[in-house]
């Protein structure tokens, strides 16, 4: 069976050292490598300012996995992480079929203007310097409808 | 109309009160801005919960999601944008509630 993607975000509290991000990601890769996972993307987003306070911390320091791996690979990430005290929060989201369709929409998207142009006696990308400008673009939203809401 | 009154119940003034408003609103010359989903004019295919500049504008003050009667949002971005939204709640991009 193909994996899965995943996106594991995670928050640890402000006073966390460079060590610490670091020890904690390599747990992460123990359990998936362990788990015939593997890590897609690492990203560290550094402190940032929580919307609302979680167990008194103002600010967190937010860390995002992409992970290719199975269900259960994130069944138990997802019950490690809970136990865990040093992580404030974290979030697990399956990722792939959004992607997927993104990547559909996009195509057809792009496909179906350049057929479009063709249709029109045009070159199928588009040119610099054609077209409406940005500041054009704005205008153009600025349709009036009388009466009606 | 019928729809109005049978709210209402039997209390059939509200319904009258409603017909009047309408009127008024014809009589004034107001003109609105018409209202366009901003990811189908836009066309943005990925609303994602990490994108906090996409989403800011769809949080009012007090931390609700903006309607889409007056966002505009299409249904189907609508319905995207609550999902993404109700994520970036849970890892506190976004508040739950301000006040």
């Amino acid at each position: 069976m193909a994996d899965r993607q995943y996106e594991l975000v995670y928050i640890l509290p402000p006073d966390t050292t460079e060590q610490q991000v670091a020890d904690l990601h390599e747990q992460v890769g123990q359990v998936v490598s362990r788990m015939h996972g593997q890590i897609e993307k690492n990203e560290n987003w550094g402190r940032r300012r929580l919307a609302y306070e979680i167990g008194h911390h103002k600010e967190g320091v937010y860390v995002l996995d992409v992970i290719n791996g199975s269900g259960e690979l994130m069944k138990e990430l997802d019950r490690r992480l809970k136990v865990m005290d040093q992580v404030i929060r974290h979030m697990v989201v399956r990722v792939d079929e959004e992607k997927k369709v993104i990547d559909r929409t996009r195509t057809k998207r792009q496909s179906e203007s350049e057929r479009r142009r063709v249709k029109r006696g045009l070159p199928p990308q588009r040119q610099p310097g054609e077209g409406r400008s940005q500041m054009d673009m704005d205008d153009d939203d600025d349709r009036f409808d009388a009466g009606e809401v | 109309m019928p729809f109005g009154q049978g709210r209402s119940g039997g209390r059939g003034k509200s319904g009258d009160k409603k017909t009047g408003d309408k009127k008024g609103g014809e009589r004034r010359p107001m003109f609105r801005r018409r209202k366009v989903c901003k990811f189908c004019a836009d066309k943005i295919d990925d609303i994602n919960y990490k994108d906090v500049k996409l989403l800011g504008p769809f949080v009012p003050e007090r931390g609700k999601i903006l309607p889409r009667r007056i966002s505009g949002t299409c249904a189907m971005h609508q319905r995207k944008l609550q999902l993404a939204l109700k994520r970036a709640r849970q890892i506190a991009l976004i508040p739950y509630v301000t006040d």
